[in-house]
């Protein structure tokens, strides 16, 4: 499974970014690029010239790449919840480290607001492998997945709580206050201003292998019902697209207020719910 | 026995010696040659005894205690001189008042006393040992060139250098005491020495800053003291034939017994770990030289504090006093990691991320079952190699720079790239997966999830250790950034302080890759022997960390391939006419210099802010294990 994610992901990924942006161009009432345009754009930025401000920051950004490909193999080999969310995390670092490497105000303050994502998102991650792990009793995935149990009775407000933070890790309007893919706005690109050619390429490439992770874990939800698991991955993406384009950019505080809220009011409570009350501890 | 008493004796002569002498090479060469056979010895005694289990000795007690009990008054005395001169009237009242408890103690109740294993060993102290020994030593071996070039900064400073070191070894060899006692009343007295030699650490600059400070590190010590002399005159009442000061039957009497004097004890450990509300002494310590620091936070002082709390894990565990006395931890965790994202000053991070994760070691002892333990013992590792690598770092770069300043260390990778890729492995040590501090977090929530009240723990701990993924990397982002301007200034740093900082780096590197073998040797046989039960990783977590490990280990490889090709070009300013040094032309043509600046949010994680909230609950929590004592006692 690990290296049918490995080899497939991306193929996923870039198709998925492909509808996203033909949705969003109907949600606008234009026409919108083909659905493979990612992949063109991604083949073109392969053939560009390597302009850097300092060569280290493509380093870190390979890095990026290498790590986000092995979080998501982490989760298709069936491995650890808790191993990958560390992984991932390093991972992420990674591409913070590259725009930092790069000294350039725009992607200094992309770097730091995007930290502040890291930050507003990552109690609900791991309240939601926490989650899983009360309801299969496992934190391996390949267990999780394969539960019979149907989690997401037992798990609502982790799952609500776990589509809140996914649009931050989407990088979705109204949380896309690190780097967006629209034109011009207040941050240029912020965190992935001074990466340009076959390094953006990367970039986009393990944004991919990151999507397909990330509704992967949507799926642990529903592992109990396969089909019902596909269906609301896609609803759920079809949402995030949706809020994508009816709301404006917020403000960082609103990130942090979103993400530890719904840690705090949708993750905790139902944990609660479900650690005395059903569990009986 | 002999290597025992060996590890104990052998740094005091040392410190007697470096007494006597004022020559820094002869110094020097003494403090070097002290920290092989110290490190030697640690090393011997883990090779040799580490399979042995638990080894009590015992040693004739009559002499040792009275000799002890002398030394104690001749301590106090010396604390109610400086106290008065100082006009510290607490502190004057904190020694009387412990003193008047080891006196009444000495008097009325020592007789017929007669405990018989004094010194012990297992895993756990030889786990401690080898930290003091060899982590101790080496910030000693640093801190002689540190020292050095102090004195040529700060001319104002009175140069005390011999007492400095006098202190440094004896301090040292409390601290191996402390962990080979198994009388209590040894343990106490080992306890009193490292508060009475961080009081004089402290202290050393002698400015009324580092006096005040010193002095409030001493009373909240105190504090702790008494209660520490409170559970020895309590077992002593309960148990006249003094049985019960052994630590061993102590803890094996069961939490009937126990409690009392365990939970006095904790609190005696909370004190000197620094958890709120009395983190501010730690905090107040950074006055004190660089390596100060470095020993107070990984090798002695603090650690001492937790030491004791994990031995007496088993008798909290599943107690409600135990739960308080975790939640202290916790509290403490969540903020302490909040307020380290509000401090730019290098030190203030680290010792705010040192209380943070002293904390979460307390949350793990206090809670107490068997994981916990586990986590608890591999935070107490991962966190003394990689926050003295972190503080003797930071003590480089003041020299060098002349700022400890986290915003001045900017493009320090093009400064001193060397010791920035230092810092930068000491940083991710704390925080990254798959180095040691993470993998004693996941243990730690592994651990929660089973446990009483668990679920409120690891909650605290997703939060908690969000926190510490912001600051940590904000600071990595400062040192990495690579600025056009900057020259190398990184070659006058002495061999010594090179030959300390590489070893510490390694060992960061391979504790993360050979930790498996410290928690198969050591952790797991001293939980098999406590709780007769043990937690490990699985397996394959333990492969795949190894080989992300590995994977770090190589990706630097490519960076020679980034460096050749490739067209640079000057970060973009939105279209600004820009210099080479990130000068840009402002408006109404004013030239101005591009300078970024990391985010603090004081006015979310202030210290004033958030202590606020946490002391006054921290306070309330320790009245709460109080309260249940009296009700235990009564």
């Amino acid at each position: 499974m690990a290296i049918v994610y490995l080899i497939l992901a991306p193929v996923l990924g870039g198709l998925i970014a492909g509808i996203d942006r033909k949705l969003t161009a109907r949600m606008q009432g234009r026409v919108g690029p083909p659905i493979l345009q990612p992949f063109y754009d991604v083949a073109k930025l392969f053939e560009k010239e390597d302009v850097t401000v300092t060569p280290s920051q493509n380093f870190y950004i390979l890095s990026y790449l290498v790590f986000m490909a092995v979080t998501g193999a982490l989760f298709f080999a069936g491995e650890d919840l808790l191993l990958l969310i560390f992984a991932f995390t390093l991972a992420h670092i990674f591409i913070v480290l590259g725009a930092y490497a790069a000294y350039s105000p725009y992607s200094y303050v992309g770097a730091e607001r995007e930290l502040i994502t890291l930050m507003a998102y990552e109690p609900m991650i791991i309240l939601t492998a926490i989650g899983l792990y009360l309801v299969t009793g496992s934190f391996y995935v390949e267990t999780i997945a394969t539960s019979q149990v149907p989690v997401i009775l037992y798990l609502p407000g982790v799952f609500l709580g776990f589509l809140t933070v996914l649009t931050i890790k989407l990088r979705k309007s109204p949380f896309d206050i690190s780097t967006s893919h629209h034109a011009h706005q207040e941050l240029v690109k912020g965190l992935t201003t001074e990466f340009s050619g076959a390094t953006l390429a990367k970039i986009e490439i393990a944004h991919w292998y990151e999507t397909v992770v990330l509704l992967g874990i949507v799926y642990l939800f529903f592992g109990f019902n396969p089909l019902l698991g596909l269906a609301v991955i896609v609803v759920a993406y079809i949402l995030e697209i949706f809020i994508d384009n009816t709301f404006s950019r917020m403000k960082w505080q609103m990130t942090m207020k979103s993400g530890w809220g719904s840690a705090a009011i949708l993750g905790f409570l139902n944990l609660v719910v479900l650690y005395y009350f059903y569990l009986g501890v | 026995m002999n290597e025992l008493i060996f590890l104990i004796a052998f740094p005091t002569i040392i410190a007697f010696i470096l007494l006597l002498l004022s020559n820094n090479r002869i110094r020097y060469a003494i403090v070097a040659l002290a920290a092989l056979v110290i490190s030697a010895a640690s090393i011997y005694l883990l090779a040799t005894s580490y399979a042995r289990g638990t080894v009590y000795y015992t040693v004739p007690f009559e002499p040792a205690s009275q000799m002890m009990f002398a030394i104690e008054m001749g301590i106090a005395l010396l604390l109610l001189w400086l106290g008065i001169r100082f006009k510290q009237y607490i502190a004057v009242l904190l020694v009387l008042a412990q003193s008047a408890l080891i006196v009444y103690y000495e008097f009325a109740m020592s007789h017929g006393m007669d405990p018989v294993k004094n010194l012990f060993f297992d895993q756990f102290s030889i786990i401690m040992a080898m930290i003091i020994g060899i982590i101790g030593s080496l910030i000693a071996v640093y801190a002689v060139s540190y020292m050095q070039t102090y004195h040529g900064h700060h001319p104002e400073v009175r140069d005390r250098r011999r007492f400095f070191f006098f202190v440094t070894f004896i301090f040292l060899a409390a601290m191996f005491g402390l962990v080979f006692s198994n009388n209590l009343l040894w343990v106490f007295f080992f306890w009193e020495i490292t508060t009475l030699a961080s009081f004089l650490l402290i202290g050393y600059a002698e400015s009324e800053e580092a006096t005040n400070n010193a002095f409030l590190a001493l009373k909240m010590n105190l504090l702790g003291g008494i209660a520490f002399a409170g559970a020895i005159l309590y077992l002593a009442s309960a148990d006249p034939a003094g049985g019960l000061l052994e630590l061993d039957a102590l803890i094996a009497s069961g939490q009937a017994m126990a409690i009392v004097p365990a939970v006095l004890i904790s609190f005696a450990g909370l004190t000197k770990a620094a958890q709120m509300p009395f983190s501010g002494w730690l905090v107040g310590a950074m006055v004190a030289p660089t390596p100060v620091s470095a020993l107070l936070h990984s090798s002695t002082m603090v650690k001492a504090g937790v030491y004791i709390i994990v031995r007496f894990a088993p008798v909290l565990a599943g107690s409600l006093a135990g739960i308080s006395i975790a939640m202290v931890g916790a509290v403490t965790f969540l903020v302490a990691s909040g307020i380290a994202i509000s401090q730019s000053n290098a030190k203030k991070v680290l010792a705010y991320s040192t209380i943070a994760n002293l904390g979460l070691i307390v949350a793990c002892a206090g809670v107490g079952t068997y994981k916990l333990v586990w986590a608890a013992i591999l935070l107490i590792i991962f966190h003394a190699i990689a926050k003295s690598l972190l503080f003797l770092c930071v003590g480089t770069v003041e020299h060098r720079t002349g700022s400890r300043d986290i915003e001045d260390m900017d493009g320090l990778i093009v400064r001193m790239p060397r010791l920035a890729a230092m810092m930068f492995v000491g940083i991710a040590g704390m925080f990254l997966a798959p180095f040691g501090m993470l993998i004693s977090k996941w243990a730690a929530i592994e651990g929660f999830i089973d446990a009483p009240f668990g679920l409120i723990f690891v909650t605290i701990l997703a939060f908690g250790g969000a926190l510490t993924v912001f600051f940590w990397s904000k600071w990595m982002g400062k040192i990495i950034s690579v600025t056009p301007y900057g020259e190398k200034i990184e070659g006058t740093i002495s061999r010594q302080k090179w030959v300390v900082l590489t070893t510490l780096t390694a060992l960061t590197v391979l504790a993360a890759l050979f930790f498996p073998l410290i928690s198969s040797g050591l952790i797991e046989p001293y939980l098999l022997g406590t709780f007769g039960e043990t937690a490990r990783l699985a397996q394959d977590n333990i492969i795949i960390m190894v080989l992300m490990i590995s994977l770090l280990l190589i990706l630097p490889f490519s960076l020679p391939f980034y460096a050749k090709g490739g067209k640079k070009m000057p970060a973009y300013m939105c279209g600004r006419p820009v210099t080479t040094d990130l000068k840009f032309a402002g408006s109404a043509g004013i030239e101005r210099t591009m300078t970024t600046r990391n985010y603090y949010f004081t006015e979310y994680f202030g210290e004033g802010r958030l202590l606020r909230v946490a002391n006054p609950l921290c306070i309330l929590l320790i009245l709460l294990a109080g309260a249940i004592l009296a009700g235990a006692i009564l």
